[in-house]
């Protein structure tokens, strides 16, 4: 046992794990395990191109009329965070789906499943505030259902929702669209919604408050299309829920089949998120927002619709961030504050706080 | 495999026998224990790992170094490079 | 932020870069021990700031990535059981035992949790009395003292129901392993800056002396790991071989007393099987007899895993040097972060999964 090894040491590897067989939380992550599930399980099984084209909403003609459609569920834990709670996330996350796919949002549905003792009082206040959202937002709800499962099989409370919307004539945006040479725009500042959460959770403590930024983007994205030199100017709307900045672009750029390159300089990332992410090892390009949006455009509406975007309140943080290439299709890449470059690829699962 | 993050020491309070920090990172604060630096007082900076102080920052040596690099930084931008020995570079404090 | 954003200036680093070219006369090859070293060298491309002849080769300084798998197995183990809660820093979660991982475990309904210190392990045992809380305790010489008060608080509160699965493991043995291994190419290493604001650097001198490589203590940001840089390629272009310290602010000749002080009294030091190599003698960390109520090995009865490993990746060389995360075959192919083949792949920091997040267009079509 104490003999120095005369051939060279073998740090060698663990036995790769079989095939996966069953869901794993970093399934839900927004990431990669996610594409996988959809690309493997949901994709073959509900074979159509609408679905095909992994868009935040399906865009259906009947009737002549394109409609928007879309549906969300939210399971986020704890119910109550700085910024809002489950039942105004629940508005904003699928107003935004519609919102990306260039729709006027109109009719949502509410499903509630609900853990037996959850206290009514809660149950009210979340009501409440998924009213207002949604009178805020100039949506109705117009249809529900409501479940109740045995005491230990959910959080308490998820919420799904569906909407509906109108998309305005010649309105195409989609994952496909990015051309080389195209500008990506960033409404506004990174990591907000997704350090809240995890503030709350873990119990840290801001200075200066760190609330979502649950929001809904509807009139940001009606701003832009005012301002769109032409109904193509924009190709494609993403909002950077989970899986953060860094899934979004990378799901365009596989779908387009385009590299994008983009400035860290250009990234607005606030000091407290700065902080909290400094502290628990995250990186914000991979962290959730609920209230922003990335806005890929043809060159010349750069300007303009950057424009646009900071006269708006949800905006005016916003920056040109990057701009699509022809190199290295599928790659998102980033240059650093040093002017080096560094791959920002896609996660996993979700991202674990690193000790290390 | 060391994440350790500096922060300033905002109070210090004494529970259970240990002495507990809040600590400023930035714009958030955290509590740290200060078991392992108890010269640290109110004011100083430490490097946390895994919510334990494991070093005071040594503010002074910390702007001896620093200074010396900025000074090289800014020879550097001038275009002017140092023009003594090899071994410039290589001092221990 | 203070003593981090100053550290990340761009006019200081290209600075820093630029003397290094200027001093550079041939090759040379270094390491850095330190995963979060390697995080920060791929995270700003440093290597694109250096001049070719300065090779930069990472080092296993990956507790995660050296873990034994037979530990991975016994906490998977223990996680199965319905009474236990098994508590772990986030890294580990992922790491492939023999079969399973922690996700899988936790996804088959084991009570798996992240906490990010061993007080958070600590308050899970008081406010669950009923349940057996294992501490998943891991690291190198930077988590240990951190670890050992959790050891030494539950002793002394009589927490019956903590105990801590113990598996520290020593960076200057793993040093000495790879300067006496026969391929080995590092001329120079930049020690970890973090492990010795613990330790001191006393260790170091033993080893530099010994085998003749200019060895300098470097922190975490780009502007340290540059100049540390610097000092090592000044030594080298000199002859010298010494140990130096870069990281002033937070390291010190002695390192840090206190803690050194609670590690020994909780700990020892023992031999440990790193993941592949085998045992590294006098390169781990154990808990003392005391301590054995907290002991995980020795409060439960763990059936001894037989493990093997096949040598399916070339990570083995990957960790001394020999070779590059991209010039591996499946680099990026049938071994990435969701699949990994290798140790090196699968934690956040290991050299693979840092040249994959960050570095993957060097590879070849």
């Amino acid at each position: 046992m104490g003999n120095e090894p005369k051939t060279a040491p073998q740090f060698s590897c663990p036995v790769p794990l079989p095939a996966r067989d069953q869901v794993l939380l970093g399934h839900g992550s927004g990431g990669k395990l996610t594409a996988e599930l959809i690309r493997d399980v949901f994709l073959p099984a509900f074979r159509n191109p609408i679905l095909a084209r992994l868009d935040d909403q399906a865009v259906v003609n009947v009737n002549g009329v394109r409609l928007a459609f879309t549906t969300d569920s939210f399971v986020v834990k704890p119910l109550f965070f700085p910024g809002g709670d489950i039942g105004s996330l629940a508005v904003h996350g699928t107003v935004n789906d519609l919102a990306m796919g260039g729709a006027q949002p109109l009719f949502l549905s509410a499903a509630f499943i609900i853990e037996e003792g959850l206290p009514l009082a809660t149950l009210r206040q979340v009501v409440a505030s998924l009213h207002e959202a949604a009178a805020a937002a100039g949506v109705e709800v117009v249809t529900g259902d409501t479940k109740v499962v045995e005491k230990g099989s959910g959080d308490g409370l998820f919420i799904n929702t569906s909407g509906v919307g109108v998309v305005p004539e010649g309105i195409q945006f989609s994952a496909d669209q990015a051309r080389p040479g195209d500008r990506v725009l960033l409404s506004g500042s990174l990591g907000d919604h997704g350090i809240a959460i995890l503030a709350k959770r873990e119990g840290l403590e801001f200075e200066g408050p760190v609330e979502s930024d649950s929001a809904p983007l509807h009139t940001l994205v009606a701003s832009l299309l005012a301002a769109s030199p032409t109904p193509q100017s924009i190709r494609c709307l993403r909002d950077p829920t989970r899986g953060g900045l860094s899934s979004a672009l990378n799901e365009i750029a596989a779908q387009s089949h385009v590299g994008m390159e983009i400035d860290e300089r250009a990234i607005p990332v606030r000091e407290e998120v700065k902080g909290a992410c400094e502290l628990l090892g995250l990186d914000p390009l991979y962290v959730a927002n609920e209230g922003k949006l990335i806005a890929i455009v043809e060159a010349a509406a750069g300007e303009p619709l950057l424009a646009a975007m900071r006269h708006h309140s949800l905006g005016r943080q916003a920056h040109i961030i990057g701009t699509v290439s022809d190199s290295s299709p599928g790659l998102v890449t980033m240059r650093t504050l040093f002017g080096t470059t560094r791959i920002v690829d896609m996660l996993a699962g979700d991202q674990l706080p690193r000790i290390c | 495999m060391c994440l350790a993050v500096p922060g300033k020491i905002l109070e210090v309070e004494e529970r259970d026998g240990s002495r507990i920090g809040r600590v400023q990172f930035g714009g958030i604060t955290r509590p740290a224990y200060l078991d392992f630096v108890p010269e640290a007082v109110v004011g100083d900076y430490i490097m946390v790992h895994v919510g334990f102080a494991i070093s005071r920052v040594n503010a002074e040596e910390a702007a001896r170094t620093y200074e010396l690099l900025e000074e090289m930084g800014l020879l550097e931008s001038e275009g002017l490079g140092p023009e003594s020995s090899p071994d410039t570079g290589g001092d221990a404090p | 932020m203070k003593y981090i954003d100053e550290y990340r200036d761009e006019r200081l680093a290209r600075a820093l870069a630029a003397e290094i070219s200027r001093q550079v006369t041939r090759s040379w090859v270094l390491m850095e021990i330190c995963g979060g070293q390697t995080h920060t060298l791929m995270r700003y491309g440093i290597d694109e700031l250096l001049p070719p002849q300065i090779e930069l080769v990472h080092g296993p300084g990956c507790p995660v990535c050296v873990t034994a798998l037979e530990t991975i197995d016994k906490a998977i183990q223990l996680a199965s059981r319905p009474e236990v809660t098994l508590v772990s820093y986030g890294d580990m979660l992922r790491v492939p035992g023999s079969h399973s991982d922690l996700f899988r475990v936790k996804a088959g309904g084991g009570d798996v949790r992240v906490v990010y210190s061993p007080v958070d392990a600590l308050n899970v045992a008081r406010a669950n009395p009923e349940r057996r809380v294992v501490f998943f305790a891991i690291g190198f010489e930077t988590t240990a003292p951190a670890n050992a008060m959790a050891a030494w608080q539950a002793r002394r509160e009589g927490l019956r129901n903590f105990s801590m699965l113990v598996s520290h493991v020593l960076v200057p043995p793993a040093i000495r392993l790879l300067l006496n291994s026969p391929g080995n190419r590092v001329q120079a290493f930049i020690a970890p800056g973090h492990v010795c604001t613990v330790m001191g650097y006393r260790e170091y001198e033993a080893l530099s002396r010994e085998f003749r490589v200019p060895i300098v203590v470097g922190g975490f940001e780009p502007v340290d790991l540059l100049e540390a840089i610097s000092m090592l390629v000044a030594q080298l272009e000199a002859g010298r071989a010494e140990v130096e310290n870069q990281y002033v602010r937070s390291v010190c000749y002695e390192g840090n007393l206190p803690a050194q002080r609670i590690m020994q009294e909780v700990f020892e030091v023992c031999d440990r099987k790193w993941r592949g190599v085998g045992p590294i003698p006098q390169s781990g960390l154990k808990l003392r007899p005391e301590f054995a109520a907290h002991d995980a090995e020795q409060v439960f009865e763990l059936a001894d895993v037989a493990t093997e490993e096949p040598a399916v990746c070339i990570s083995a060389q990957v960790l001394q040097g020999l070779k590059k995360p991209v010039d591996c075959p499946a680099f990026a192919r049938t071994c990435t972060p969701e699949n990994p083949l290798g140790a090196p792949m699968v934690s956040a920091e290991g050299a693979c999964a840092a040249y994959y997040q960050y570095r993957r267009h060097a590879v070849k079509a």
